[in-house]
Order: C-alpha cells, then sequence, then structure tokens
C-alpha cells in the first residue's frame, strides 16, 4: 500500500507546500545561473498512455516533454504554470479553496491571461503532471459536486473548523463531498462497506429505507460519472478504512463505464495516482440481471452500441471476465435498463431482494 | 417632306453645342472642368520660363441663379510667362487659339480649355470676362474685358486698359463669373487641388473657396522636371495631311533634304536607305509630288523598319525623385516606391510611363487600391473605370507580390507623352493601346517588386519585435513568480537572458 494516503491530512498539505517551493526554487536557481529555465515531465499525448495491469490503471509511459523558456513557444505556458503553482501555493498555505473557473478569472489579476477555459485547464493539469499531486491536493476542485451518507465520524481541518467533528448521518439529504470533506480526516466508523449509487433518486430512497444501517454501509452518490474529488475519497474510504466498495449504476454502457472509472481511472487522470480503488465491485445493474430480473428495458441505440464495441477493447475491460461477459449480454439482448426498473416489483424490492443478493454475488 | 437645310457653324459654336465632350456637363462638372483648365493653363505658363509655379485660386459666391445653382466669380491668378497683349483676345476669346499646338509635352494641346470656361461663364452669367497679364516685370500690365462671339468664333473687346507695373508683376489674372453648384463639386475640387499638389510638388497653390476657408497646398521643392524640347514629327506618326503642309512650308527643293530637315531622329543615312527603300529619287523636288505619290510616301514612311524610335526630349516626365517628393507629401505614407520607364512609342508618339506605389501612413484602407492617375501632370478624375491604368491594375496578379487588396495601397500612374492618347477632349481617361498597357504593366511589376521587399523586411523586423515583447514580457513575470514561490528576497538577475535573446534576435534568426 503506498503511504502517502497515511499521512495526516496536514502532513500531506506541508508535503505539497514543500513541493510547490521547490518547483519554484529549481526556476529561480535556473535563472539565477543564467540559462533559460526549462521542466520535463512525462507526456500526456495518447501514444504515452499505456494500461498497467499492476497499478489496474492507467499510467504515463516513458516519454518525456521539455518546456523551455528558449522557445518563444513555450514562453507563455511556461508563466502560466509558474504563475499556477504560485496560486495554487498561496490557496494552499491560505487554506483557501477554488475552483477552475476561479483559476481562469484569477490569472487576470496578476495579468496573466488565459485564452480560455481549456487553456488554464490544461495547465493545471500540466501542474499535476510535474508535481504528482492531483489539484484537489493543491485545493482547485470541481463544480461539480456529489454526496456521501452513512455512519463515519470525520474531523475538519479547514479553517474555522478546524478540529470539529461530524457524524455523516447528521444530514437526511447526506454531506457534500466538497473541499471541506476531502480534507477532512476520517475519526471513525461502524460501517463495514461503502455502496456508491450512480443517481440522486436512489440515493435519497436507499437513506430513506435506511440502508445504511440494515447493510451496515457509507452510501456514496457519484452524481453521473463521479468527480474526481470523490473518486479519491471512495478510495481513502477504502484504503484508510479497509471498506469493501460495491458501485450501483443503471444497467447500460455507461453505468458500467462509471463503476470502471471508480475502479480503474481514466485515461485523462493517467499522471495521478490515488484516484482508483481496483478492488470495488461492480454489483449491478447487470446486462444478465436484466435477463433474470426480467426487468423493462429500452432497446440500445446506435450510440450505445458503439460505445460498446469500443469498451469490448478497452484494456481496462479486460481484467476482470464479468466485463467481457456483460459486454457480450448487453450485445445479445440489445437492451438496457435502469436502475428504477425495479419499482415494477414495488418500490423497496430494490432494497430488500436485490441489494442483499447483490452484495452477496459480488461479495 | 421638307428640304434639308444646310448651314455651317464656326467652330466655337460647335463647342458651345457640344460643351459635353470638353467636360463642361452641368452644372457641377463645369465648375469642376472651369478651374481645372485654368489652374493648368497657369501651371504651363509657370513651367515654360522655369518658374516655380504660384498659383491662387479664389471662387466667391455672388447669387443664387436657380434652386439648386449658384453663381459664382472665379480668380486665377499666377506668376507665369503671361500673355503678350495683341494675343489676349485671341488666346481667350476665340476657340482652337493656341501657343502649343507643338510637338512637345504640355497640358494644353486643344487651343480650347481656358476658352470653354469662359464660354460657359457667358452663356449662363452674360458677363464679360477680365483678362490681366503681363509678361514681364519691366513690362506694363494689360487688361482686358471680353466676350466670345460665338456665331463668329472672334473675340469682342469691351474694354482694354494699360495699367503702371509698378511692383514687377508676371503673370496672368482671369476672372470670370459663372453659374455651378460648388457643394456638389466641392469633393472633386478638393481631390483636383491634392492631386494637382502631387504630381507639382514644386508648385504653391492657394484655394480660397466660396464659404472663406482656405486651402494650402506648400510646395515641398524648387526643383523643377527638365524643360520638354520642341521636336519634329517622327515619320510613323505622319500622315498625308500633315506632309502635305510640311510640302507647302519647305524651303527644301529635294527628298534628301527634306526628310533630313521635317522629320525627327532622321539623318542623312537614314533618308538615304528609305528614298532607296521606297524607290524614290533623293534629288525629287518635294514640291512636285503628285498627290499619290503624298499618299505613298505617308505609306512607305509607316512601312520602313529602320527610322531609330523618337527620342524623349520633347517629354519632360516628373522624375522618380519629384514623384517620390509629390506622394510622400500629399499621401504621407509609411512607404513609397516610384519608377520610370524608358521611353517608348505608339504610332510614332513618344511617351513614358512613371509609377508609384504607396503602402500604409494615412493612406486609407477601403478594401481597393486608391489609384490616382496623371497625364502630363494632370491629374485624371473622372471615369476611371474606363482607364487604361485601371485596366492593367485589375488585370495584373497581385498575389504574386504578396499584395492584396484590403491593404492600405495607393496607385499612381503618371503618363506624358507628346500626345495622350486621351479618349475625348475632357481629358477624362486615356485609351488602351497595347504599348501604353504594356509600359505601364512593367512600370507597376517593378514597383510591386519593391513593395513587396518592404512588406516582407518589414513582417521580419515585426516579427522579431514581437518575439524579444514575448520574451521580454514573460521572462520577468517568471522570474517574480518563481521569487516569490521560492520565498527568495530579490529577483534573479534575468538580463543576461534577456541580451542573449536581443543578440540572438539580430543574427536574424
Ligand atoms: N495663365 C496663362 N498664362 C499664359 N498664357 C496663357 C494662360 N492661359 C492661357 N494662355 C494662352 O492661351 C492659349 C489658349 O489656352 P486654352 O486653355 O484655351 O488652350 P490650350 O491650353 O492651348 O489647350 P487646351 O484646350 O488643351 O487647354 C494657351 O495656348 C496659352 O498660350
Ligand atoms: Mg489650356
Amino acid at each position: 500500500m503506498e503511504p502517502k494516503e497515511f499521512k495526516s491530512i496536514t502532513e500531506k498539505r506541508k508535503e505539497v507546500l514543500a513541493t510547490l517551493e521547490n518547483f519554484g526554487l529549481r526556476i529561480y536557481e535556473q535563472m539565477e545561473k543564467g540559462i533559460f529555465p526549462f521542466i520535463e515531465m512525462p507526456s500526456r499525448s495518447t501514444e504515452n498512455i499505456y494500461y498497467d495491469p499492476k497499478f489496474r490503471q492507467f499510467i504515463l509511459g516513458d516519454k518525456k516533454v521539455r518546456r523551455s523558456t528558449r522557445n518563444i513557444r513555450h514562453l507563455k505556458p511556461f508563466a502560466q504554470l509558474v504563475w499556477a503553482a504560485l496560486f495554487s501555493y498561496e490557496l494552499t498555505s491560505q487554506r483557501k479553496t477554488s475552483t477552475l473557473r476561479d483559476v481562469y478569472y484569477s490569472a487576470q489579476a496578476y495579468e496573466m491571461t488565459f485564452k480560455d477555459q481549456q487553456e488554464s485547464n490544461n495547465i493545471i493539469t500540466d501542474l499535476e503532471t510535474i508535481l504528482g499531486f492531483s489539484r484537489e491536493d493543491f485545493n482547485i476542485f470541481p463544480e461539480e459536486r456529489s454526496a456521501v451518507f452513512g455512519d463515519l465520524t470525520i474531523r475538519y481541518t479547514v479553517p474555522g473548523y478546524e478540529g470539529k467533528t461530524l457524524n455523516l448521518t447528521s444530514h437526511p439529504d447526506g454531506v457534500m463531498i466538497g473541499p471541506a470533506l476531502t480534507s477532512a480526516e476520517f475519526v471513525e466508523t461502524t460501517a463495514d462497506k461503502v455502496i456508491a449509487i450512480e443517481k440522486g433518486g436512489l440515493f435519497t430512497r436507499f437513506i430513506e429505507e435506511n440502508v445504511h444501517k440494515k447493510f451496515n454501509a457509507i452510501l456514496v452518490l457519484t452524481a453521473g460519472q463521479a468527480p474526481r474529488a470523490t473518486r479519491h475519497f471512495i478510495r481513502r474510504l477504502n484504503r484508510e478504512l479497509g471498506l469493501p466498495v460495491y458501485i450501483f449504476t443503471d444497467g447500460d454502457p455507461w453505468g458500467m463505464h462509471i463503476a470502471m472509472v471508480i475502479i480503474s481511472g481514466s485515461a485523462n487522470a493517467a499522471h495521478l495516482r490515488d484516484l482508483t480503488t481496483p478492488d470495488a465491485k461492480w454489483s449491478g445493474v447487470w446486462a444478465t440481471d436484466i435477463v433474470k430480473y426480467k426487468l423493462p428495458t429500452d432497446p440500445l441505440d446506435e450510440i450505445d452500441m458503439k460505445r460498446l464495441y469500443e469498451l469490448q477493447k478497452d484494456p481496462r475491460y479486460k481484467e476482470d471476465p464479468l466485463w467481457q461477459r456483460e459486454i457480450r449480454t448487453f450485445m445479445k439482448i440489445k437492451r438496457k435498463a435502469e436502475q428504477e426498473a425495479f419499482s415494477r416489483y414495488g418500490l423497496t424490492y430494490i432494497v430488500d431482494e436485490y441489494l442483499p443478493a447483490k452484495l452477496e454475488e459480488t461479495k | 417632306m421638307a428640304q434639308a437645310t444646310f448651314e455651317e457653324i464656326s467652330a466655337s459654336d460647335f463647342f458651345y453645342r457640344n460643351r459635353d465632350i470638353a467636360g463642361f456637363t452641368n452644372p457641377t462638372r463645369a465648375i469642376f472642368a472651369a478651374i481645372r483648365e485654368l489652374v493648368e493653363n497657369s501651371l504651363d505658363a509657370a513651367e515654360s520660363i522655369k518658374v516655380p509655379p504660384d498659383i491662387y485660386v479664389r471662387l466667391s459666391f455672388e447669387g443664387e441663379a436657380s434652386e439648386e445653382t449658384q453663381i459664382y466669380k472665379l480668380r486665377v491668378e499666377d506668376n507665369g510667362c503671361g500673355v503678350p497683349p495683341r494675343y489676349i483676345p485671341s488666346a481667350f476669346g476665340q476657340v482652337l487659339y493656341s501657343s502649343k499646338y507643338k510637338l512637345k509635352q504640355q497640358r494644353g494641346t486643344f487651343g480650347l480649355g481656358g476658352k470653354m470656361a469662359i464660354l460657359y461663364g457667358q452663356i449662363t452669367t452674360h458677363e464679360p470676362a477680365t483678362i490681366i497679364s503681363s509678361t514681364s516685370p519691366l513690362s506694363k500690365i494689360y487688361m482686358y474685358k471680353l466676350m466670345i462671339d460665338i456665331q463668329r468664333n472672334r473675340p469682342i473687346i469691351l474694354d482694354r486698359k494699360v495699367l503702371l507695373n509698378k511692383e514687377g508683376w508676371r503673370g496672368t489674372i482671369v476672372e470670370f463669373s459663372l453659374e455651378g453648384d460648388y457643394l456638389r463639386a466641392m469633393p472633386k475640387i478638393l481631390e483636383y487641388f491634392k492631386q494637382t499638389a502631387m504630381v507639382n510638388p514644386y508648385a504653391n497653390i492657394t484655394f480660397v473657396d466660396p464659404k472663406g476657408r482656405l486651402y494650402k497646398f506648400v510646395r515641398a521643392t524648387t526643383v523643377m522636371p527638365d524643360p520638354p524640347k520642341e521636336t519634329l514629327p517622327h515619320p510613323y506618326g505622319v500622315d498625308v495631311e500633315l506632309l502635305q503642309r510640311l510640302i507647302q512650308i519647305t524651303p527644301y527643293n529635294n527628298m534628301l533634304e527634306f526628310l533630313k530637315n521635317h522629320f525627327h531622329r532622321v539623318g542623312e543615312i537614314t533618308a538615304r536607305k528609305f528614298l532607296e527603300f521606297s524607290e524614290i529619287s533623293p534629288s525629287k523636288n518635294p514640291k512636285k509630288l503628285t498627290h499619290e505619290e503624298v499618299v505613298r510616301l505617308a505609306q512607305m514612311l509607316k512601312k520602313f523598319k529602320e527610322f531609330l524610335p523618337p527620342d524623349a526630349s520633347c517629354l519632360s516626365p516628373l522624375g522618380e525623385e519629384l514623384l517620390k517628393t509629390g506622394v510622400l507629401k500629399e499621401l504621407k505614407p509609411e512607404f513609397v516606391a516610384v519608377h520610370q520607364r524608358k521611353p517608348a512609342t505608339y504610332a510614332g508618339h513618344p511617351f513614358i510611363v512613371e509609377v508609384a506605389i504607396a503602402y500604409g501612413g494615412e493612406i486609407p484602407q477601403r478594401g481597393g487600391f486608391v489609384i490616382y492617375r496623371f497625364a502630363n501632370r494632370i491629374p485624371l478624375l473622372y471615369d476611371e473605370a474606363s482607364d487604361v491604368s485601371v485596366k492593367v491594375i485589375n488585370a495584373m496578379n497581385w498575389r504574386r507580390y504578396k499584395v492584396t487588396p484590403d491593404m492600405p495601397i495607393a496607385i499612381v500612374v503618371h503618363i506624358c507623352s507628346t500626345k495622350v492618347p486621351y479618349k475625348t477632349v475632357g481629358k477624362e481617361f486615356i485609351a488602351d493601346r497595347p504599348e501604353v498597357r504594356r509600359e505601364i504593366a512593367n512600370g507597376l511589376r517593378e514597383v510591386a517588386r519593391q513593395l513587396q521587399r518592404f512588406l516582407s523586411r518589414r513582417e521580419h523586423v515585426d516579427r522579431e519585435r514581437k518575439r524579444l515583447g514575448v520574451f521580454s514580457k514573460y521572462l520577468p513575470r517568471i522570474a517574480e513568480f518563481s521569487t516569490r514561490l521560492a520565498g527568495k528576497e530579490k529577483p534573479p538577475d534575468i538580463e543576461k537572458l534577456l541580451r542573449s535573446v536581443k543578440r540572438f534576435g539580430a543574427e536574424g534568426v
């Protein structure tokens, strides 16, 4: 297991700050010596992205790119990068958070401009690649927010709340997985598993039906494709607390892939670690469940089918025979079903019958 | 059927009836044409005695004529050669009377312009014209009040005065009233002055308009182009009519001497060769040639291939320096290239094409080239689309020179010739002769190449400047950010880096 995530949040912050400082120092010294500052980092181009079966995620290969300020085309991005590092340093040291959108606008206060949001996003990704931390570590958070509910007590580290604890059952809508929760330390839990759910409706139903109690689970709402902070949070639940993770999505190629990204990550984040939970399980809705439970379905359309063919060839889907079996079944039945489809057997059927069966099946 | 009646009309009557062809089409055109004709006479008059022209033009409001037109008094004063008193009445009161029916380059050619202006004033206001002139600081000043007897094409002298010339003045003042529409004509008139100042950069021109506004075009030099020499007709340009006139006046009684003395670039050897070629005896008396023989002589003169081309001493082009001065003075461009072609001929008439291309500065960007056309230092302002220069410019492949119509570019084409191939007596546009077309095209290619060189050099300099700009913008920022990030007190010394960028740049990499 990687030691990093067992460091306390405060320690981690110190480490992030030191890394940023070092980055600045390296450039400072290069200039002092009269050389044009440069940096080297792994290339993120598609031909340098490999699937690593050991890590069970995408990683970057050996190809490096060199950014040198001698090259006029690199000069502006380089300045943007150093600015982004300084900005991140200030955020982290002042314990303030911001978003990618903020970054884009904040630059203007420093007379640094980004052409568009995409350009500033790229610079932040460069910084992640160079430093080996994800942007949440230097307090830049996504806009999308997902939520968590269950018997887990956390301790805040954000200014004004430092030391305060909260039990994550305290709000019936769940607690948003935002910057404060992401940087919180885990204190204690009685749960013995994590259940991640794709859709808000079902997440609320599970809380109403006391799934957290009945199954001793922490419930996580991914709200569609899980944001990176949420993926990181799920990983922490798994690694720091040793809880198995079960993922419930719609029964279609897209739902299947939501589970996959939580398990094995995405190619976009090949430069980062600590975002995957390789031992998490996709518990449903499987294609075979659609058959077995005779669920009401919709036909798979052309785009769905195309996506299935893509996924079939994806290295992440070759890890476990389950994936290939389900893909083949989808292709055969050419149907898909939503999680809500279980309501045909009554509102509580999914909690009373399906959930326990699947938790057992994917244990 | 009514019987056809025949009558003869005079030259003045003809032009009175057909004033359109001289440019006096309507009250707007007329006021423009009147100013133009008088200013051109004044320029000719000053240049003929190699004096940098000082021309004063005043147009003053006299009264309303109709709803859209007014009566104006036009006064044009110059420091030119003046007109000897005995010629004044005819020069200003008799159509087709001129001192310029010579084979040398002058603005005036038809013996018509000034009179058309006066004639137009007379028929619209019924007032006489006043001419005041002195031919030398030592001579007296003569003043005439004239009208034109249109039917007889004769001046009518209403008054004549001789004045003392205490101030030693030399020049001419022409003053008369005419009907016109100044407001409409104003843009063209001002454009005319501006362009005149461009091709006559050694002239001072002052214009006071009816509202009392003063427009001053100040000379940028006192250097004037070499004046043209009068020349003999070139054999290629000769017709039966001209031959007959020459035969009538010649004092020579043999063909050899006749050819040698009356034709341009014909010497002993050429004359003999020609006579052999056309099987005419050198000793033949030209006065004894029959009509048929004269016709044949004219034909042979055109057929003979060995006449030397006419030389250009009868021409007075502006020259590259003066053209450049004029363009810089009136257009204030960032760059100008000028080129003068070698003399060429069409139909036995020598001509020289001068072109200029000007870029940037105060030249407007309007989605097409601004074209300035000149002939014998006269701006041509009307009928642009029919002009040969415009045709050549439009036909040219500008992209080859990396030039596009959306660039701020002005093109100047000046044609000078003893006989400019005008299409009308209004002197507005030049006919499309292949020889002229070729010269214009070659001239334009040359200046286009120079412009291309300028543009690419400038692009290079721009790129360098931009490149340096990027370094001096971002290196200090990087220094600043990394200093703060590293928690240092003072920023690293980046002067060395910046210097090396400059050195690097100077090598043109
Ligand atoms: N300002 C002047 N100074 C001296 N001579 C003049 C002046 N204006 C006119 N003349 C004389 O009067 C003559 C007639 O002028 P006019 O303008 O009618 O004809 P032109 O200039 O000879 O030919 P064009 O019809 O082409 O203008 C001229 O040839 C010239 O000799
Ligand atoms: Mg004239």
